[in-house]
């Protein structure tokens, strides 16, 4: 018996090292509890077996493929799984650290200190298509912002760090110790009773004010990204500057990158954020971005009366198609909708492009975003003093 | 006289069926372990698939007192934990002072005593219960926020609570913790990891084919197999919310109260509001997909 179950720990340790390698975070308090699991269930067949190590090792819902996978190669053949690491599930495997890497790259940025962004692809063709409905002097103008964006780079950052978004706040149910809120709290205003005087004071509270959680969907299309690469500096200022800040980038495709853009430095965090997004510079499908957007992650993100930003150029390769009732369902599940469109910045702008003129009814606010004086702009929409607002549908 | 806990799996699933509850292998197996390890279970899932339903089986099924916590945002101590009695309170003071007690630590003492406290769900469960310790279920925990998340952190793994006016209430016997999340937002790792794990998911078609027999007996064999099929058929289909198990017999009972015996698109289209609660999918589903769910219904029972 114990030699038995000490050969089943061994291997379950030994597994849970695999797991852990293949990026799912198991502690040693989780691996005792599966050999707990193990020994207490009794394991009479895989399913058991399957199950007791699930439920004590597995505690996210989209570990459970990982999971899966690795648990039927490991249990069958415990060695076959080490030999296959490596080539079978690179994309399981945590990219391990490059300092030597970084460091290079960011010199050679440095020197550089031109268009150099971490990611450099070739240019694909949809992005022509992208940019059709642009005349070549916004384009133009487009590369002007860039520049001016490569040049200011250190003061940009250091300005970009500094935005905090202080004022936005919505009342919440929970209450604070006050002197003159409208909230009487008996417990301490009793407490201070009995220490004395014939005159009880009463002790008072009023509501707390927190930030609502931020959602932000931003294009990284080939129109948008310029602008959408310093957004993400911007963006992962606001991260790390408050809680619940969920951010999505799209093109062709949705990529969920709040995690990405929790790194603490700035550089690590956009490199693995373009290292999880596959379609930059390409073409952009709003409405079916959108959809899946309310489909898959509204339900999760936007239930605490999120602020969304849409960060977006409108110019949609589908011609629309399918994003009118996209947008309206996006726009009636947040609190508030703020979309940020950088064309904004040509003065002579009107919205013709299809996508502008089905998206522009539905939202809340319409800003521009091309600079930081722009951004300085959203800051202070962002945190002005609420407003009145639409009742969320 | 207290049931005892399951010994084994197969006692568990035969628990939980005992109780009209069908639940599969993985189910048992998870429940079985939390109840062996005396770990609270952390159930999360889409809405309407059976999560709460399983807290109250299991106690009916022990004969175990149900204590439930419905969450919400700014759930605070006084409406989870404990309150104290401020108007028993305030008489007491009243009282003593008429009495002439001067002593205001003797007062202190009297007053923050077992008496004024008025229980809320959590301090109950940690009480002992003559048919053993209760069945604690904190539903929907992602309704409320992290401060309260972070309270049930030392509840959830030590079991006790601490007032501050007595000190430590610490549970003889730890409760049967079910805590459920339909997952509109992410729970803090450190809370999942003081439970064991389960998500729950939608049925297949031969176990929700046996849930709606249970539960609705009164639906004709061949709808029930109808019902099950188009619901396990719509939930392929891109919709924002799929229809859950509840929905399921939900519509099996508005079915049956029309008397219907089978599908057809007429008394799809009228009850298709038990079954879908979003209006995109009802004018989805009542515009295309029912007529062709229902052919590929036909054409496969042909």
């Amino acid at each position: 018996m114990t030699e038995s179950s000490g050969h089943i720990a061994e291997n379950i340790a030994h597994f849970a090292g695999v797991l852990r390698r293949a990026g799912v975070p198991v502690g040693p308090r989780q691996v005792l509890d599966a050999i707990e699991a193990v020994q207490v269930a009794g394991i009479r067949s895989e399913s058991d077996l399957y199950w007791a190590l699930h439920t004590t090792l597995i505690h996210t819902q989209d570990m459970r493929e990982i999971f899966n996978q690795a648990f039927h190669i490991f249990w069958r053949d415990p060695r076959m799984l080490e030999r296959m690491m490596a080539m079978m599930l690179p994309e399981l495997t945590l990219p391990p650290e490059e300092p030597e890497e970084q460091t290079s790259r960011r010199l050679a940025e440095a020197l550089l200190n031109q268009e150099n962004t971490p990611v450099q692809e070739p240019e694909p063709d949809v992005e022509i298509d992208a940019r059709e409905t642009m005349s070549a002097a916004e384009i133009l103008r487009t590369k002007d912002f860039e520049q001016m964006s490569a040049a200011e780079s250190a003061e940009a950052r250091k300005a970009l760090s500094r935005l905090h978004l202080k004022q936005d706040k919505v009342l919440t149910r929970r209450t604070r110790p006050s002197s003159r809120g409208p909230l009487i709290d008996m417990r301490a205003t009793l407490r201070a009773s009995l220490r004395g005087g014939d005159i009880i004071p009463l002790k008072r509270r009023e509501r707390r004010h927190r930030p609502p959680p931020l959602v932000v969907l931003c294009d990284i299309s080939g129109s948008m990204s310029v602008y959408a690469r310093t957004f993400l500096h911007f963006l992962h200022a606001l991260t790390n500057d408050r809680d619940r800040v969920h951010t999505f980038l799209f093109g062709t495709r949705l990529t969920h990158v709040s995690r990405q853009l929790r790194h603490k430095d700035v550089d690590d965090a956009l490199s693995s954020v373009s290292k999880a997004v596959e379609d930059w510079d390409g073409g952009t499908r709003i409405g079916e971005t959108l959809r899946r957007f309310n489909v898959d992650w509204a339900r999760r993100v936007l239930g605490q009366g999120a602020t969304v930003l849409l960060v977006t150029d409108g110019l949609d390769r589908d011609g629309a198609e399918g994003l009118e009732p996209e947008i309206a369902r996006l726009h009636r599940a947040s609190r508030r909708l703020i979309w940020l469109n950088p064309l904004l910045r040509f003065d002579a702008f009107e919205p013709k492009a299809l996508g502008i003129r089905t998206m522009l009814p539905h939202v809340d606010e319409f800003r521009p975003v091309h600079n930081l004086a722009s951004l300085e702009d959203l800051v202070a929409s962002l945190s002005a003093p609420e407003k009145k607002w639409p009742a969320a549908a | 006289m207290t049931i005892s806990l399951p010994a084994s799996i197969d006692e568990t699933a035969a628990l939980l069926s005992s109780g009209a509850y069908v639940a599969d292998r993985s189910l048992a197996t998870v429940l079985f372990l939390a109840l062996k390890m005396g770990r609270p279970l952390f159930l999360e899932g889409e809405a309407g698939v059976g999560k709460t339903e399983i807290a109250k089986v299991l106690a009916s099924a022990l004969g175990r007192k149900l204590i439930r916590l419905q969450c919400y945002e700014g759930l605070d101590t006084a409406a989870a934990v404990y309150e104290w009695n401020y108007q028993a309170q305030m008489i007491e003071i009243r009282l003593a002072e008429a009495q002439g007690v001067e002593d205001r630590n003797v007062l202190a003492k009297d007053v923050f005593d077992d008496r004024f406290l008025i229980r809320r769900p959590l301090l109950q469960a940690l009480e002992p219960d003559v048919n053993g310790p209760p069945v604690l279920l904190i539903d929907e925990i992602d309704r409320t926020d992290e401060p309260f998340e972070a309270y049930l952190l030392e509840v959830l793994s030590d079991f006790q609570i601490t007032i501050p006016e007595i000190g430590t209430v610490k549970a003889a016997e730890p409760p049967i913790v079910i805590v459920t999340s339909n997952r509109t937002r992410e729970i803090h790792d450190a809370l999942k990891r003081r439970c064991l794990y389960h998500w729950v998911d939608y049925p297949d078609a031969e176990r929700e084919l046996e849930i709606v027999r249970l539960k609705a007996p009164d639906a004709a064999e061949d709808l029930s197999r109808q019902i099950v099929t188009f619901v396990q058929a719509l939930r392929e289909r891109d919709l924002y919310k799929q229809p859950g198990i509840a929905e399921t017999l939900d519509w099996a009972n508005a079915l049956t109260q029309l008397n219907a015996v089978s599908l057809s698109e007429s008394n799809i289209n009228d009850t298709l509001g038990t079954l879908l609660k979003y209006q995109d999918d009802i004018a989805q589903v009542r515009g295309s997909d029912a007529a062709q769910i229902l052919d590929e219904l036909k054409t496969a029972a042909e």
